[in-house]
């Protein structure tokens, strides 16, 4: 790998990063309808709803980002801020 | 042979690697975790209590159960790795501070008792600090100071404790402790705390740990907290504040880990976390919930381990470390690539990787015993360290745009460092009853069911798909050249700023009082010496004439006194 410039690399050709996501949404796909499939042994009432898991995750993961680009308002400084 | 200490081994080590250099240094490295973990594989069994006498209190420096016999074998692991990640590696100071300090460790968790906790716990914090400070950086040296009074007081928190400890029970046995025990079982329980990180009293980990030096990174995530961690199972079993303590720690670093722009402070956010996870198992104190807090304590610093050796390697071979200045690195790195990917898929407990079959004991305790709100608050917690961790760290450093960065890939020694604790996070994974036959409480588990694999895996992957989506939608905030305000700001600015103000205000207090005072000094002077009394001041000059006047003044008090019977 001395001629990294020459050498295209995986992820530098757009068409295969789109087929990842294409995989990679097939995948989210069947396991949200393996809910309906599957029967699950239910610990508490909200694992009752369909797709629990996985709308957890998703709507746990967007509240996350959301909330911590309001925190880095809050707290976000300059490097050197206690160099000064 | 089986009276001797462990600890002891890797204190002979200490000394031997101060005085080596070059391959018989590098194999005394690799020896000491191999031999010592051996030897407490084969040598010493669950019961063994070795005694000696200080001052004639009757301390125990060696009792072997299963609970310390795990934490034992775990660090000899983690010794071997991190041996193996800094073989190259010539500074001594280093090398010696990595062995003491590992072994402190060992010595910690086979204290039979609170003064020998003591004594190891300060070895701790001694031998670590020089990690830190070999960066040889002044931010360094700056946050290995902060880093010592943290470490340090928690020593002094705790020595107190065990002192009121011995005053009201008579004993100095490190079993059970309780909050029950009143002052005592606080000030142990706050030191305890100081070191895993509680909320609040976490800053000396995300301040400290990410100024150390690439290979010492890998040590101090391995062992302070998780003596920590060892200590509170040990000590405050079943005490249900830890429960809350543990959802806090697990819950608010996530959002931290998000923001973060230097990878390894990321990690260490992402460390308070995990730690989070095993906290409340402790807290939640069934056989189920403390044996998968030890489980995954024993996953966390191997998958731990993984993630702080690549992304030390990572520093090691760009000199840099921030999310923003980083991305396509697979192309030159390939093979910590795929290493760092198996750490994150076992930080974010995908089936088939050990992060998987410990935390889902903790889960699945906080199902039995019906903590419904704090079970969602970790399920919330489980999918923001997938987020943060087993994407966000690979992604950035590995993928994302490319930065244009060109290197070469990690050093032979780190690639076969990675690669043993990799191997060891699929291992666990997939053949999880190995770990589970050494867990101290009997209890049985099984971690691969349907429901469990799939709901795991669901919550996975549209945590995943929340990453992209927020991407594709430029929602995601973008690494910036940054730091975030944390609970250093109380110490690091408010309390310096405070006392800087304080010192200001006394000062100008102190100067306008003195020009007040003067002024009337100067005044009353001023007056004093135009009045005739000016002749009989006794200070300004000794004229005879006032002595004398001063002298027959007293004299007449005093015979006047006589006179009205006043004297006596």
């Amino acid at each position: 790998m001395s001629d990294e410039k020459e050498k295209i690399h995986l992820f530098d050709r757009p068409e295969n990063v789109e087929r990842l996501l294409k995989g990679f949404y097939a995948i989210c796909i069947l396991l949200a309808l393996a809910d309906f499939v599957v029967h699950r042994h239910i610990g508490f009432d909200w694992e009752k709803i369909p797709a629990f898991y996985a709308l957890y995750g998703f709507v746990a993961c967007v509240l996350l980002v959301l909330i911590a680009k309001k925190i880095r308002n809050v707290v976000m400084r300059k490097e050197d801020f206690y160099d000064e | 042979m089986s009276e001797l200490p462990p600890f002891l081994l890797y204190f002979i080590a200490a000394l031997l690697v101060a005085v080596t250099r070059g391959l018989p240094r590098q194999l005394i490295l690799l020896a000491t975790p191999v031999v010592t973990g051996l030897y407490l594989w084969l040598g010493i069994n669950p019961g063994t209590d070795v005694a000696y006498f200080l001052m004639s209190y009757e301390l125990s420096i060696m009792r072997a159960d299963k609970l310390s016999l795990l934490f034992g074998y775990l660090f000899c692991i983690a010794g071997f790795f991190a041996g193996i990640f800094s073989l190259h590696v010539t500074d001594t100071k280093q090398h010696v501070a990595g062995v003491m300090y590992a072994g402190s460790a060992l010595g910690a968790v086979f204290s039979g008792d609170l003064i020998t906790l003591f004594i190891f716990w300060e070895l701790l914090a001694i031998s670590s600090v020089f990690l830190i400070w070999a960066r040889g950086t002044e931010r360094a040296l700056k946050a290995g100071m902060r880093y010592l009074v943290y470490q340090v007081l928690s020593g002094v928190l705790l020595l107190a404790g065990a002192l009121v400890y011995y005053h009201n029970t008579g004993s100095l046995e490190f079993g059970h402790i309780g909050l029950d025990a009143g002052v005592a079982g606080w000030l142990i329980f706050i030191a305890f705390g100081i070191k895993s990180a509680f909320p609040f009293l976490h800053s000396w980990l995300t301040d400290g740990y990410p100024e150390a030096t690439v290979t010492g990174t890998v040590l101090l995530s391995a062992f302070t907290t998780k003596v920590a961690v060892y200590s509170l199972a040990r000590g405050f079993a079943g005490e249900e504040i830890l429960i809350y303590i543990g959802v806090t720690m697990a819950c608010f670093p996530i959002f931290y880990a998000v923001i973060e722009n230097d990878l390894r402070r990321v990690l260490a956010y992402s460390l308070i976390n995990q730690v989070g996870f095993m906290v409340t198992g402790i807290g939640i104190g069934t056989a189920l919930a403390l044996n998968g807090a030890v489980a995954h304590a024993f996953s966390d610093v191997i998958f731990k381990g993984l993630l702080f050796m690549s992304m030390g390697a990572v520093l090691y071979r760009v000199g840099n470390i921030n999310g923003s200045d980083l991305g396509g690195l697979y192309k030159s790195m390939p093979k910590t690539t795929l290493l760092c990917v198996i750490g994150a898929l076992s930080i974010s407990a995908f089936p088939l990787f050990s992060g998987f079959v410990s935390k889902s004991m903790v889960m699945t305790a906080l199902m039995q015993e019906n903590h419904g709100y704090f079970w969602l608050l970790m399920l919330f917690a489980s999918a923001g360290v997938f987020h943060h961790a087993g994407i966000k760290i690979p992604y950035f450093a590995f993928f994302h745009h490319d930065s244009g960065i060109r290197t070469e890939e990690a050093p032979r020694n780190m690639l076969v460092a990675m690669s043993v604790a990799a191997a060891l996070c699929i291992f666990i994974g997939t053949q999880p009853q190995y770990l589970y036959a050494l867990l101290p409480w009997e209890v049985e588990y099984w971690p691969y069911d349907l429901t469990h694999v799939l709901a795991q895996t669901q919550l996975l992957f549209f945590s995943a798909l929340a990453f992209v989506w927020l991407n594709k939608q430029g929602l995601y905030p973008p690494e910036l050249h940054s730091i975030n305000l944390d609970a250093e700001w109380f110490y690091r600015r408010l309390l310096p700023a405070a006392a800087q103000r304080t010192l200001n205000l006394l000062r100008s207090a102190k100067g306008s009082t003195l020009t007040t005072v003067t002024a009337h000094m100067q005044g009353v002077k001023y007056e004093f010496g135009k009045s005739p009394m000016a002749r009989y001041h006794l200070s300004e000059s000794w004229p005879t004439g006032s002595m004398v006047f001063w002298i027959s003044a007293i004299l007449a008090a005093f015979l006047l006194l006589e006179q009205f019977g006043l004297g006596r």
